[in-house]
């Protein structure tokens, strides 16, 4: 048995959901994840139909626009035994469709339906198949950020901490302040680009005092936010998703 | 509008902010310590959730009734002999008061710290008919001296300023000699302000919270100057913003104590003074006169609205001391005194959207505020929801962002449309892209690439790549 996972049982069905920025940017962070939730015993099906959770129209006020994607998400995962996201705060877009509709309307039981069974990454493995030691190993000084939705809203704190600990070689250090926000914040990042800049340079100032030469994380957003920040800086820190560590088995 | 402080354009003062260093230093430094002892102190209770549950539950309650409520304060305090005014605009508020002072022939004024007379302007229309008003508040003293700085926090007004600075305030206006020690600053201020109480006609003071059942109010301080206030001189007016009220004494306990914890991380301040109307014949102390100004100024329009919550607000500023945006553009840059989230979302409802429009967007939307309100108001999501006014109802978002958005709404709920786009993304960008970044962006993309670099998009997206896999065989 490995975790929660009988040997032999029926293998856990799992849709994957890339999100956008996945999609497009980091299809390596969604690779490393789907090739780990097979190697720990999970079908993975990719439902070709999804598209973007809504959250930059949610966050923005649109709305009514920001229905039209939570209904078809709704839609295309409603076959899903579990919807696995590689972004804590893209899945907190798909909890909050609940909040979209009518109290008590189809639509909500729907919502709250999938609600029920959609999880971050780091969250299924460690709450769903019950594994802490996913046998990775990886050479290096990390530190991780916390992003702000998917601790605070999602209410996933732990999960990603007791992944990394088992990581052979890898040295976790603290994030002085990992509470502090990264200054991403959607369509923030561009409307008030001048305060987001001063919150990524705090936020990479903590990382340099950790002396890591490794970021992980588990939101994309945040990553592209620091990391984009690092190399016009020219910073020697690396910056991965933690689904590429996870992944990895010591042979880079 | 009387709220409004500063210069008239949001991202002047947002500039302004963001180059101040000093205040920058100050604030950071403030933050961090009154993080830490909030949170040291919620620790301690053991069950801090469970009392921001209550929190909520009694401020929930006492805002639903809120009609109840003060018709039995009103009623209570006019029965032990005080005067009770119900003013609609501050306006109103204030031809009262100037009525009341000019009655008494009155000349100077002692006035306790009170963000409602902030709010309306009180102390102007005052000295507009010639008096002085003294501020006993140190944050507010310090900031009346300075020319009148605004202030740029709620509990702690002087926050932007640091020790340095007001020990030059005090030297360049006051020919202070001393060092820049807390204590002598401090005992410095007392010293001038002691004479002050002693002259003054009338006192006038704000209010953290009025108590239904018995007709009295509650002053939170750390000073005692409010007590100074409300004892010598022989008229006092209170004035209190409308919700600022609790049924009984039971609630005032609990509301207090989370004030404490969550404002300065204490279990009380060192001075909790409740007053119950005017000097009664067997009292030895109190005024002789008492007047209660109840303000609205917009908070009635507020109620039965999805913004209700944000009347739920005990004034402890938790919310103002962990926000990141706060910590690097400072209280003034939000133009209103009340700056932070809280001042996001209650200044555009007092105020309006012509006036405000930009403090909704002024958060990354973190929810540290949400996160450690006492009374658990959902801070965040009420800046959202004003966002959603802002568009939907307002509609004063920008065409292009319409435009965009209903392009998103397409894209979104349109699988083919959405793989379509996804599949151009990597060739639309090539123009701007250099060694797999993209260090110069079209539109508004700009404001992105400015200061950092944005991934390429991967020629082989995730989708491509788990089908390809799926032809040959799926997983291995």
């Amino acid at each position: 048995m490995i975790g929660n996972i009988q040997k032999g049982a029926l293998k856990v069905k799992v849709s994957f959901f890339i999100t956008c920025l996945g999609d497009i940017f980091y299809a390596n962070a969604g690779k490393a994840a789907v090739e780990l939730l097979e190697r720990l015993g999970c079908e993975v099906e990719f439902p070709d139909a999804q598209t973007c959770c809504g959250q930059p129209a949610y966050n923005s006020g649109y709305h009514k626009e920001t229905l039209e994607a939570a209904k078809h998400m709704i839609e295309v995962f409603e076959q899903s035994e579990y919807v696995v996201g590689i972004s804590g705060s893209c899945v907190y877009m798909l909890h909050e469709y609940v909040h979209l509709f009518k109290d008590g309307s189809n639509w909500q039981k729907r919502a709250i339906a999938l609600k029920e069974k959609t999880y971050e990454f780091s969250q299924f493995i460690v709450e769903i198949l019950g594994i802490e030691d996913v046998g990775a190993s990886y050479q290096a000084v990390a530190t991780y950020h916390t992003s702000c939705h998917m601790t605070r809203l999602l209410g996933v704190k732990e999960a990603p901490f007791k992944l990394l600990e088992n990581v052979k070689g890898l040295k976790m250090v603290d994030l002085p302040y990992r509470h502090d926000c990264c200054g991403f914040g959607g369509t923030f990042s561009v409307k008030m680009a001048n305060i987001s800049e001063q919150m990524v340079d705090e936020k990479i100032s903590h990382i340099e005092e950790t002396e890591a030469n490794l970021l992980l994380g588990a939101d994309g957003s945040c990553l592209m936010n620091i990391g984009g920040r690092i190399t016009r800086q020219g910073k020697p820190v690396e910056v991965k998703h933690i689904a590429e560590i996870l992944n990895s088995r010591g042979d880079e | 509008m009387p709220m409004h402080i500063g210069e008239k354009d949001f991202k002047k003062r947002v500039t302004k902010g963001i180059q101040d260093d000093f205040m920058r230093g100050a604030v950071r430094s403030a933050q961090e310590r009154l993080q830490n002892r909030r949170a040291a102190a919620a620790e301690e209770l053991g069950d801090w959730e469970e009392w921001r549950t209550l929190g909520q539950q009694i401020r929930s309650h006492t805002v639903e009734h809120l009609d109840y409520y003060l018709h039995q304060l009103s009623e209570k305090v006019a029965e032990l002999g005080g005067h009770v005014f119900f003013a609609e605009t501050g306006e109103e508020a204030n031809e009262y008061i100037k009525q009341v002072v000019q009655e008494k022939n009155a000349k100077k004024i002692a006035k306790s710290k009170s963000m409602v007379t902030e709010e309306i302007s009180m102390n102007e229309a005052l000295e507009g008919i010639g008096c002085e008003v003294i501020e006993t508040d140190l944050g507010e003293y310090i900031l009346q001296i300075d020319d009148h700085d605004p202030p740029s926090h709620i509990v702690a007004p002087a926050l932007h300023k640091n020790k340095e600075q007001i020990r030059d305030v005090f030297k360049e206006r006051l020919d202070y000699l001393k060092t820049e020690k807390p204590e002598e600053l401090a005992l410095f201020a007392r010293e001038k302000l002691r004479e002050e109480f002693l002259t003054a006609d009338i006192g006038i003071t704000g209010c953290n919270f009025a108590v239904a059942e018995s007709g009295s109010f509650a002053l939170v301080t750390n000073e005692g100057n409010a007590r100074m206030v409300t004892a010598l001189p022989k008229t006092q007016i209170t004035v209190m913003g409308m919700e600022r009220i609790v049924p009984g004494w039971e609630e005032l306990d609990i509301v207090v104590s989370l004030l404490t914890r969550a404002a300065v991380g204490q279990k009380l301040t060192s001075y909790i003074t409740a007053l119950t109307g005017p000097k009664q014949i067997d009292e030895a102390d109190g005024p002789e006169e008492f007047h209660l100004v109840i303000v609205d100024n917009g908070r009635s329009k507020i109620l039965g609205t999805e913004f209700q919550e944000a009347l739920h607000c005990i004034r402890c500023a938790a919310c103002i001391n962990v926000c990141p945006v706060y910590r690097h553009v400072g209280g003034h840059a939000y133009g209103s005194i009340y700056p932070g989230p809280i001042g996001a979302v209650l200044s555009p409802l007092l105020s309006d959207y012509d006036e405000y429009k930009e403090l909704p967007y002024a958060s990354s939307l973190c929810g540290a505020c949400t996160e450690v309100c006492p009374v658990k108001i959902p801070l965040h999501e009420q800046l959202i929801m004003h966002r959603r006014k802002i568009v939907e109802d307002e509609k004063k978002s920008t065409l292009a962002e319409r435009i965009a958005m209903r392009g998103f709404e397409q894209i979104v709920h349109s699988a083919n449309l959405y793989r379509t786009a996804t599949r151009m993304a990597p060739f639309l960008t090539t123009p701007f892209a250099k060694n797999n970044v993209i260090t110069k962006g079209p539109g508004p993309i700009r404001n992105w690439t400015d200061t950092r670099d944005l991934p390429r998009p991967t020629k082989e997206r995730f989708r491509d790549w788990f089908k390809n896999r799926e032809k040959q065989g799926g997983a291995v």
